[in-house]
């Protein structure tokens, strides 16, 4: 990973004060930082894809195939674990972000060095955390991610050491968002104002004021499971006094807004992608950075619709799902600011792009399909159905993730200083939609057709489409092979890549790649707006 | 390219600000539970509430009030270049913080003497509304005293990094951040006060 | 740097902030004994919400800090009212 271009040492080289493996674990450069989380979460995103293979491996068929009722139980508590917290949650803001944001800000760190790496440092143990309760005891937790009482409180498997684990990993997420609130406040350079800030930085700013707010609810929602199990002080046990739906209310207070932690981000990787492929300035800077505060503020006053079928208020039912359609309002702004841009421009189909497209048409899939769920009268019928389960994979896999793998193609190059083989990038992209597709378009279908979730064992009439959705699982799994083999030979022997190979127009593109520690060899000057490419080929800051 | 070394100290508030409103939420899940049952249990807890030494309480709140005063004053101290009368309010408050502490351990202590704690026989052969509310009670003022705990070891660091001169009339932010945290600790108990011993 | 970015509050001013918080203490544990129904939990919040605004305003400084503070403190009691407030709409109107 040398630099070519300058002798100064890139960030991968500068070990600072500490040499081997310690220069890394006890970095505070948030470059190092960001790689540390990104070969954290992807490796957890591994583990989730395997869990998720032997899921679908046990459902092609009915009955017990793989595995028995119980062991499919912990298969889908963890999957979901795993995937919601250790990867998903973390994944833009903690490796992408933590890498570029400073950069793009003409800033050289964070503002809190030293607690962002104890975010990492958090995530780790309760990353060991989670590992202690699969392996220990009774075994992993079969509650479901969500935890839900009565039974979260009396199964016998390790749900104390699971939730404690959250614990931490949500203290983890607050701690990053905390930082880059104040980082956007106070660590831009001088002549950038709010105004001026890539809309990836808006991005990360609504979603690290959702981190600070909502991530503590689901701190004490876990802390009371745990003094439940151990107290029986019986807040939620109907035998004493308690209400069990109060606990689903105190749990979707934070798990609405978390899946807006987890697409906001992606939102803002796609508003950085569109305008560079594009060859032209982003539509509605202005509208995309308010919708961003929209979606975030709109999207906590939602959480009871995930309620709609507990025992909870008709009033309650009504209200929650008359605003729940208020949240679609900011989200189709963005898209159609995305699309707005895309006309007309003179379009450069690379693979970041693909993915910024892909991101398009399933995170509106699965959007629409959220329409569905929220709307009362239909979620009834679809309710922990396979309908949900799809719902959420289009948003947050055909969302989030893509638009993930979308920022990884795109800043591959200013991370690693290589460049990708760009034709094998484009046939993974392409295994993986179709994969995508058929993996989860016969979730809509099944769910429709009465398949409920968390069944390990299903009516005949349902295998036509589990089969299908087997199949796409495995097409996925190619998919990703190869999509994460060809950015791995990248690193190890792609073409050595410029300062800006995309001829994009932030910050992170004048200095050289990969970076430097201190991000920038000379001091960067404002010239240009985030989304301004005019002369920029002639530009000496940018070539 | 230089270097900006010197600290950040508006960015530091900023930081101590955005985690003080994560204990505000931490706690107003427990609010959430506490409305609710408050309006789903009237009779229970207003009861129950009678249970609560009311002198206690009031003593109590009087403590913590006067050790925000003591913690406020101490950073006015510092910043007039005062150091010793800063340590010494900053040992006052900490002193405060104790008193605290030592009366919810007597408090408490009383109400599991008589056999009202978490899922006990006697607690459990109560009406509901009363199991609920002693529930919340201990985690409420519990997680708070835990807080008052936290927050009494780190006005002691504070005071040591003051002794030490790490903390100065010109670089205070550690104490006033830490004053933050403390009065955020005081406000929290000024909200449970009233909704535990004042219950009509 | 520093100068024009801190606020000293005196002592005196600390001092008549106390004797107001003891007096609405005071003014609190009186109410309590006072039945008015369900406006008895909307007096001891408000009293208890007046010495929490002294707090912040006067211990915390949140007086003399710039409008982004006050903004974000806002923001953050107003989501915890959202929260509290929302939940209602189901406690309040359960038919069972």
């Amino acid at each position: 990973m040398n630099s070519s271009e300058s002798k100064t040492l890139s960030f991968w080289e500068d070990d600072g004060r500490f040499s081997g493996i310690f220069s890394w674990i006890f970095t505070t450069d948030h470059k190092r930082i960001g790689i540390l989380y990104l070969y954290s979460v992807l490796s957890l995103f591994a583990v989730g894809v395997v869990i998720g293979l032997l899921m679908r491996l046990e459902l092609i068929a009915p009955g017990s195939t793989i595995v028995g009722a119980q062991t499919y139980n912990a298969f889908f508590t963890v999957h979901g674990v795993i995937m919601i917290f250790l990867f998903v949650i973390p994944s833009i803001p903690a490796s992408l972000g933590n890498l570029f944001l400073p950069i793009q800000l003409g800033a050289e760190d964070v503002a809190f060095p030293r607690i962002n790496l104890l975010s990492w440092w958090l995530y780790i143990t309760g990353l060991i955390l989670i590992l202690i309760s699969l392996f220990t005891g009774q075994g992993a937790p079969d509650t479901g991610w969500t935890f839900y009482v009565p039974f979260s409180e009396y199964t016998t498997t390790n749900v104390n050491v699971a939730v404690l684990g959250v614990f931490i990993l949500g203290f983890s997420s607050i701690l990053t968002g905390l930082n880059f609130i104040t980082t956007i406040h106070r660590m831009r350079m001088p002549e950038m104002k709010l105004t001026q800030i890539p809309l990836f930085g808006w991005s990360l700013y609504a979603t690290g004021w959702i981190q600070v707010l909502a991530t503590p609810i689901l701190g004490i929602t876990v802390l009371l499971i745990f003094v439940e199990r151990t107290l029986g002080i019986g807040l939620f046990d109907p035998a004493k006094g308690g209400d069990p739906v109060l606990y689903q209310h105190l749990f979707w207070i934070y798990s609405h807004p978390a899946v807006y932690i987890m697409v906001v981000p992606a939102m803002g990787v796609v508003t950085e992608i569109i305008p560079v492929f594009a060859r032209k300035h982003i539509f509605g800077y202005k509208a995309i950075a308010l919708s961003s505060l929209g979606i975030a503020f709109a999207g906590s006053l939602v959480w009871a619709h995930h309620m709609f079928t507990s025992g909870m208020s008709d009033t309650a039912v009504m209200i929650f799902s008359f605003l729940t359609f208020i949240v679609a309002i900011p989200s189709a702004v963005k898209i159609f600011n995305w699309v707005a841009t895309l006309y007309k421009g003179s379009i450069v189909l690379e693979p970041p792009l693909l993915y910024a497209l892909a991101f398009i048409f399933l995170f509106s899939i699965g959007g629409l399909t959220g329409l569905v769920v929220g709307s009362a009268g239909t979620d009834i019928h679809v309710h922990d159905t396979y309908f949900v389960v799809g719902h959420f994979h289009y948003t947050i896999f055909g969302g989030t993730v893509f638009g993930m793998f979308g920022g990884l193609h795109y800043w591959f190059p200013k991370i690693y200083g290589k460049m990708y083989n760009k034709k094998v990038a484009t046939t993974a992209w392409g295994i993986l939609f179709i994969g995508f597709n058929v993996l989860y378009f016969p979730m809509l279908v099944l769910g429709i057709m009465g398949m409920p979730r968390r069944y390990f064992d299903y009516l005949p009439e349902y295998q036509l489409g589990h089969v299908i959705s087997t199949v796409g699982s495995w097409i996925v799994a190619v998919g990703l092979i190869l999509m994460f083999y060809n950015l791995y030979r990248g690193i190890k022997k792609g073409e050595p890549a410029g300062k800006n190979p995309w001829n994009a127009a932030t910050l992170e593109w004048t200095t050289q790649s990969p970076p430097p520690k201190l991000n920038f060899i000379k001091e960067p000057q404002l010239t240009r707006g985030p989304y301004d490419y005019k002369g920029i080929e002639d530009d000496t800051q940018y070539q | 390219m230089t270097h900006n070394t010197s600290k950040d100290y508006i960015g530091a508030k900023i930081g101590m600000w955005l985690f003080l409103f994560t204990e505000i939420l931490l706690f107003g899940g427990l609010f959430v539970l506490y409305s609710v049952y408050l309006h789903r249990y009237p009779e229970e807890f207003h009861l129950a509430g009678q249970e609560l030494n009311v002198y206690f309480g009031t003593a109590n709140t009087l403590v913590l009030l006067t050790s925000s005063f003591s913690m406020a004053l101490s950073i006015t101290a510092l910043q007039k270049g005062n150091k010793k009368l800063c340590m010494i309010l900053l040992t006052i408050t900490m002193i405060l913080a104790c008193v605290f502490l030592f009366n919810k351990y007597l408090e408490w202590g009383a109400k599991i003497h008589h056999g009202i704690y978490p899922d006990s026989p006697t607690l459990l052969e109560r009406p509901k509304g009363e199991i609920i509310f002693f529930g919340l009670y201990y985690v409420m003022t519990g997680l708070h005293g835990l807080h008052v705990l936290i927050g009494s070891f780190i006005i002691l660091i504070v005071l040591i990094l003051v002794a030490k001169n790490r903390v100065t009339s010109s670089d205070f932010v550690a104490v006033e951040n830490t004053g933050l945290y403390w009065h955020l600790v005081d406000m929290i108990w000024i909200y449970l006060f009233p909704l535990f011993y004042l219950v009509v | 740097m520093h100068a024009e970015e801190e606020h000293i509050v005196e002592f005196k001013v600390l001092f008549k902030v106390l004797i107001a918080l003891f007096m609405l203490t005071g003014l609190t544990v009186l109410a309590g004994s006072v039945d008015l129904g369900y406006f008895s939990v909307a007096v001891a919040l408000l009293i208890a919400t007046a010495k929490a605004s002294l707090v912040v305003f006067f211990f915390m400084h949140l007086k003399y800090e710039g409008g982004l503070f006050k903004i974000m403190v806002l923001l953050a009691f107003v989501i915890l009212a959202i929260f509290i407030g929302f939940t209602f709409f189901d406690v309040a109107f359960r038919t069972n």
